[in-house]
């Protein structure tokens, strides 16, 4: 399977939203780079909204994500629950 | 007392839906060929427009929502930048040579890539894609002006920066950007889509963006890393429309696949062509290196791409055939870029210098198999007559190749002492090429290629030199002249950094910003 990933910016925003990625996802790999965060998964990688609610207390719009984002690979499909990155093969 | 009820909200999927479906018409006293008269010249055939999706389901409202609010932060770092003398709290001003060579050879096509996507918006029929060109159309101009706003601040510092749309026009190198762009517009809607939205914005624009921003980051110019994540956060969306593109296009007919491949062929060529620039820029220009341009492309191309035409090959598309000469390229390439560029530094609108031997050691250890064997030794040599007052500025105009406009610099795949030299002859012509794919590009387009504007013919021609110039007259300096036309200061925006203004002002003004004078 070949590996899909996310790229954010290193802030107070995206704090939150990476440790939801890791919770749901316990085969991401993080990697920090100077003012960035790539997080790889194998053939899928799924960012789900309850679960960033649950961490900043809040409602969130999965499409706030849209300010921080840096760069990502794989299909995607958002929906209001989810956001997931995969490849077909 | 009334009580406030939360009005159902309507789901992504249908919000999407409502919001781009259904708005247009179907005319009845315009043909439709006439109100879109590019959609079939290119052999693409679209059965059924409604299929298009936007994976990321934005709405114009939406859409003005967060990019709003990215402006705003952009802004407020800029100010902060800005007012604290950000540019001092750089590496060194070597660094600042990465931002005039952006905002010359990048900034602009931003701006031509925000005109390509209103054209293609215009063109298509579907509303669905429509909408996607029109946000992407924004995005660009407003890369473009926040590109130069930000730089806009080191342009009161420094030199080389003071007409970068001028020298972007002209400026024998950024013909190199500039006719990549120029070649996306003027094809077709349908391949524009797949040279900038696929090729260009979902395999190539990370070894663009990701290395220059984190350099910036971890250069400690705030100014372009603050811009450069706020483009990349659009940049995400481009991407994905991109691949949306050609999997659109892909199952809409079993006819579109040739098509599609070659363009995905000749576009991936032609943008990592333009990528030798990044290429250099990472390896040479950064005083404070992210990572090499090879492990750069390996992780950005080689594995997330070679994902992608994994993905991919259930329609048939397979993985461009230039990615063999790539991989043998990239122990060459960005030591033979900057070479060359060390080489023209007196015809530049930026300061070359030499690696010293902390950076001479770096490059030895990304590039085991390349650099000590074929490249230090040539820079040792520069740099000890640099150290003799000799420092080499070559004079001689290069030839470039026809299609991709960089010099004839590369050398044959496989033989890092051969330079690679293709010829074509056409009509009465003869062409030339720096690769079989440049060169393959042109056979298939000629028409379109004898057209290129070469700086170096342009040059010969006489056309590069002010008006009322008279190259007749005895002792007439050309170079001389072309910068004059370049709107460059000879002695001030050009030459080696080490004895520059930008090197003697920084220097200057960081002593200042530290001690009570």
């Amino acid at each position: 399977m070949s590996t899909v990933f996310i790229a954010l910016q290193t802030n107070e925003d995206t704090r939150p939203i990476i440790e939801a990625i890791v919770q749901d996802n316990p085969a991401a790999i993080v990697n920090e780079a100077p003012a960035m965060v790539k997080i790889d998964a194998e053939g899928k990688l799924v960012i789900r909204r309850e679960t960033v609610e649950e961490l900043i207390g809040r409602p969130y719009d999965l499409q706030e994500l849209q300010v921080n984002l840096i760069t990502m690979s794989g299909n995607l499909d958002q929906t209001d629950d989810e956001m997931t990155l995969y490849w077909n093969a | 007392m009334d009580m406030q009820v939360a009005k159902k909200k309507l789901g992504l999927k249908e919000r999407y839906a409502v919001m781009t479906r259904g708005l247009d018409w179907v005319p009845s006293y315009q043909k439709m060929e006439d109100i879109y008269p590019y959609m079939t010249y290119e052999g693409i055939k679209i059965h059924d427009w409604d299929k298009w999706e936007d994976p990321f389901r934005l709405t114009m409202d939406a859409y003005w929502k967060y990019q709003s609010e990215k402006e705003r932060k952009l802004y407020a770092v800029l100010d902060a930048f800005n007012q604290n003398n950000g540019h001092l709290n750089v590496t060194d001003a070597r660094y600042i040579n990465t931002v005039k060579l952006f905002v010359s050879g990048i900034s602009p096509l931003e701006y031509v890539a925000h005109r390509g996507f209103a054209h293609a918006g215009r063109q298509f029929p579907g509303p669905g894609p429509r909408v996607a060109c029109l946000m992407q159309s924004l995005d660009e101009i407003r890369h473009a002006q926040t590109q130069v706003h930000a730089v806009a601040n080191y342009n009161k510092y420094y030199n080389g920066m003071h007409d970068f749309h001028h020298a972007h026009d002209r400026v024998w190198f950024l013909s190199v950007p500039k006719s990549f762009f120029d070649d996306a517009i003027t094809a077709g809607p349908f391949e524009f889509m797949v040279s900038i939205g696929f090729s260009f914005e979902y395999v190539l624009t990370n070894l663009l963006f990701v290395p220059f921003v984190s350099g910036a980051a971890y250069n400690g110019d705030m100014g372009t890393m603050t811009f450069g994540f706020s483009a990349q956060s659009d940049e995400a969306r481009h991407m994905t429309l991109g691949l949306e593109v050609i999997k659109f296009i892909l199952e809409q007919d079993p006819d579109n696949l040739p098509i599609v491949q070659r363009w995905i062929d000749k576009w991936t060529w032609r943008g990592y062509r333009v990528l030798t620039l990044v290429a250099m820029m990472m390896d040479y220009m950064l005083p404070k290196r992210t990572m090499s341009w090879k492990e750069a492309w390996e992780i950005y191309f080689e594995e997330n791409g070679g994902a992608l035409f994994k993905d991919l090959a259930r329609y048939g598309i397979t993985m461009p055939k230039c990615a063999e000469q790539i991989a043998l390229e990239k122990d060459h390439l960005s030591h033979q870029a900057w070479s060359t560029f060390y080489n023209y530094a007196a015809a530049a609108n930026f300061h070359t210098w030499m690696p010293d031997e902390d950076e001479m050691a770096w490059l030895s250890a990304k590039y085991p198999n390349s650099y000590d064997k074929y490249y230090r030794p040539r820079m040792e040599y520069w740099r000890e007559q640099a150290a003799k007052g000799n420092r080499f500025y070559n004079k001689t105009l290069p030839m470039l190749c026809q299609t991709c406009q960089v010099p004839m610099i590369f050398t044959e795949p496989g033989d890092p002492t051969k330079t690679c030299y293709r010829e074509v002859d056409y009509k009465d012509s003869k062409y030339h090429f720096c690769s079989d794919h440049c060169k393959a590009i042109f056979e298939h387009e000629p028409e379109k290629y004898v057209q290129s504007w070469l700086p170096v013919h342009q040059i010969y021609q006489g056309n590069c030199f002010p008006e009322g110039t008279d190259p007749t007259v005895e002792g007439f300096d050309p170079l001389a002249a072309v910068l004059k036309y370049y709107h460059l200061e000879s002695g001030r925006d050009n030459l080696d950094f080490e004895g520059s203004e930008d090197q003697k002002n920084f220097d200057e003004w960081r002593g200042m910003a530290t001690k009570n004078v």
